[in-house]
């Protein structure tokens, strides 16, 4: 029990010490440009945060975040890099901005609603069956062709949006607005819609598809290894696809969770980049559903309260980028020096090793210490 | 139709390509080389941001547009040597750091040119220094073709130089080892860490003069956010040549037309969206991956860390 405790400790402070990092760095680029980094980090947190209005905010901010994150980690636990998250997103938004207002008047808003959803689930899914098929049956990197089926996505939804789904009301095109009244409802008289639950029930899902069922294994058996995929009888093919089109389904979800929660209709050329952004917190989270549903959250205040401080201190908001950016650097050397720090463990003599392990903690190999470094080897060699 | 032959469309057409396609021949081919040993620069648009700004700065204050380029070079490859410590000496995730690296690029660009000239918002003069004379005067290509600067030449002259290296050298046979079997590279007595990072030096050199380019021959003034997703493109255009250098010059060209194609259509008074055609080259490369996907290849240790004795 103690040990778990500790367990817990030590991960949240390996997941801390790099927000607080960059937080630091970032005030020092702050300072240097003339602001004061305690007034932004106050009013950041404040409106991000602490006040209601804010807070709220964030978490309408987090919906659309969390079922790309969903989406991502079925993606990234296969190790499949889904980066094209970007067109699967904007499709699904398009798809469910220019469909929704003519579904209301046919049939409604509910039957509107779920068919839209379903209809962004499956664009975006189907959108990463090219990659899919490349990948599994050719081994054709999947960077790219996600990339370029983002490009492409980008441009669909922007033609959709500047042609068919056009509003005949003038100035910049973009689709006609779903009233305000018939979009997500809103929670126990909160301004927080429908969709963060959504995205809530698509992040839990996850984590137990992911660690609790057969599928799920066999997508992390997957990505350890393809080939002891293949030794184990397991289909990559099949198993590619079925990720690939998860995810895709997920993150096409989360663009209509943004037009149905906050937008209500979709300017042409509109692009939050969230596929990007949220890969990061993914990492951060070490692809683990609940630690991203905490760090998007996280993220949102930033975001939130950043833009509002960025205002307020007559910087661009683009300043959040750096932050992100810097945490991520900063994660990634945390994480390094901590694998190192256990590497260096193995190599202290056994009864020292003895005297600092705690009881029935981790052995990491500790019953073998006792044996010579080149064993090790051996057993390496012996291996491969 | 016969508008289409027009000299004012091929002027533009030809003209505003190369503007588009020199800086994705610049940074495909630094993305190439870092392939080629094993690193996947995902940041290599930030590289092309932080050249591009710096250039800019440079430029702007001396004048001269061969210390912007310089400076181009310098930035981007501080870019990459961020990337060089944390994934080729740390061994950390490339795809993590290429993304963080493209953020903080993206971000800090945007802040200081925000602080440093929001309110100036300077532009540089055409630029002046870079031409090569006496070729001007052929017409419709000599317009287009022929007024472009040395950089294009050094750019297409460079990729058969790359070429020639990758394939002939042992410079060249060592960078593709250590991308394709890093540990026999190591047995042969050739550090990998140091063949990656001087490969990752390149890309991050290249993508910044790519970026340079961009601002002081391109647009003339620095923008946030200027590459836009150049950077990506620059990666599929490098990931598609296969390690045969020569072909970023097609890849660059390719794509650099069907930016521009638009602008030159519109110039002619047809009116074509620009989403369409943009996206034209993807869907190409896209049907042609699925109709020749047995050919595509990658260095099999390609985004993979290398560490002695680990198998």
């Amino acid at each position: 029990m103690r040990a778990r405790v500790v367990a817990i400790g030590k991960s949240t402070l390996i997941a801390v010490v790099p927000i607080v990092l960059a937080l630091v760095v970032m005030g020092i680029l702050l300072a240097a440009l003339g602001r004061d980094p305690f007034t932004f980090y106050a009013d950041m947190f404040q409106r991000g945060l602490f006040e209601w209005q804010g807070f709220q905010e964030s978490i309408i901010r987090s919906a659309p975040l969390l079922l790309i994150a969903a989406g991502l980690i079925v993606a990234f636990r296969a190790s499949l890099w889904n980066l094209g998250g970007d067109g699967q997103f904007l499709l699904g938004a398009a798809l469910t901005a220019g469909l929704a207002p003519s579904l209301l008047d046919a049939l409604g808003v509910w039957p509107m609603l779920l068919i839209t959803m379903a209809i962004a689930m499956l664009v975006g899914g189907a959108w990463t069956i090219i990659p899919a098929v490349l990948r599994g049956r050719y081994g054709v990197n999947e960077i790219i062709t996600t990339l370029m089926m983002s490009f492409i996505g980008i441009g669909v939804a922007n033609v959709l949006v500047k042609g068919p789904f056009r509003t005949d009301v003038g100035g910049v095109a973009r689709t006609d607005v779903v009233p305000f009244d018939e979009r997500f409802p809103l929670l126990f008289g909160t301004r927080i819609h429908l969709g963060f639950v959504i995205g809530l029930i698509a992040i839990l899902a996850v984590h137990v598809l992911m660690t609790r069922t057969s599928l799920g294994l066999r997508m992390r058996i997957l990505g350890a290894s393809p080939r002891a995929a293949l030794h184990a009888g397991l289909n990559p093919l099949r198993l590619t696809v079925i990720a690939f089109v998860l995810s895709g389904a997920l993150i096409g979800l989360s663009g209509s969770v943004e037009i149905l929660g906050v937008q209500g209709s979709f300017r042409a050329d509109f692009n939050p980049a969230y596929g990007l952004l949220v890969i990061p917190l993914v990492f951060l989270a070490r692809l683990n559903a609940i630690g991203s549903l905490a760090l998007v959250i996280v993220f949102s205040v930033i975001q939130i309260g950043g833009e509002s401080a960025a205002r307020e201190a007559d910087v661009t908001s683009d300043v959040l980028l750096v932050l992100v950016g810097l945490m991520l650097l900063f994660m990634a050397v945390v994480e390094y020096l901590r694998v190192r720090r256990g590497l260096g463990m193995a190599f202290v003599p056994p009864e020292v090793a003895d005297r600092l392990r705690p009881p029935g903690g981790e052995g990491g190999g500790g019953a073998q210490a006792g044996e010579p470094r080149p064993a090790l080897g051996a057993e390496k060699a012996g291996s491969r | 139709m016969s508008d289409l032959l027009s000299q004012d469309f091929l002027t533009a057409l030809i003209a505003g390509g190369l503007v588009a396609a020199v800086p994705l021949l610049y940074a495909s081919l630094g993305e190439l080389v870092a392939e080629q040993a094993g690193v996947l620069n995902v940041g290599l648009g930030g590289y092309m941001l932080l050249g591009a700004f710096l250039a800019f700065v440079i430029t702007y204050n001396t004048g001269s547009e061969w210390l912007g380029m310089l400076a181009g070079i310098v930035a981007g490859a501080a870019g990459a040597l961020v990337m060089a410590v944390l994934c080729v000496r740390m061994n950390l995730d490339q795809i993590v750091i290429g993304i963080a690296i493209l953020l903080v690029a993206e971000g800090a660009t945007s802040l200081l040119h925000g602080a440093a000239y929001a309110e100036s918002r300077p532009s540089l003069g055409s630029p002046s220094e870079l031409a090569i004379p006496g070729l001007k005067e052929i017409p419709i290509l000599g317009e287009s073709l022929f007024s472009q600067n040395a950089i294009v030449y050094i750019g297409i002259a460079l990729a058969f130089v790359v070429g020639w290296v990758l394939k002939r050298t042992s410079a060249g046979l060592s960078i593709r080892a250590a991308g394709e079997r890093p540990e026999a590279l190591d047995a042969a007595g050739v550090s990998v860490t140091a063949t990656r990072t001087w490969a990752t030096l390149c890309a991050g050199g290249l993508a910044g003069l790519g970026g340079a380019y961009l601002v002081i021959v391109g647009a003339g003034s620095f923008t946030p956010f200027i590459t836009q997703g150049s950077g990506f493109i620059a990666i599929v255009i490098a990931m598609l040549s296969r390690g045969r250098a020569p072909w970023t010059i097609v890849g660059a060209v390719l794509f650099g037309l069907s930016l521009s194609v638009a602008t030159a259509l519109q110039l002619i008074g047809v009116n074509i969206q620009t989403d369409y055609v943009q996206m034209l080259p993807f869907v190409v490369v896209i049907v042609v991956l699925v109709l020749f996907a047995r050919r595509s290849y990658l260095p099999s240790a390609l985004a993979l860390p290398y560490v002695r004795g680990e198998k």
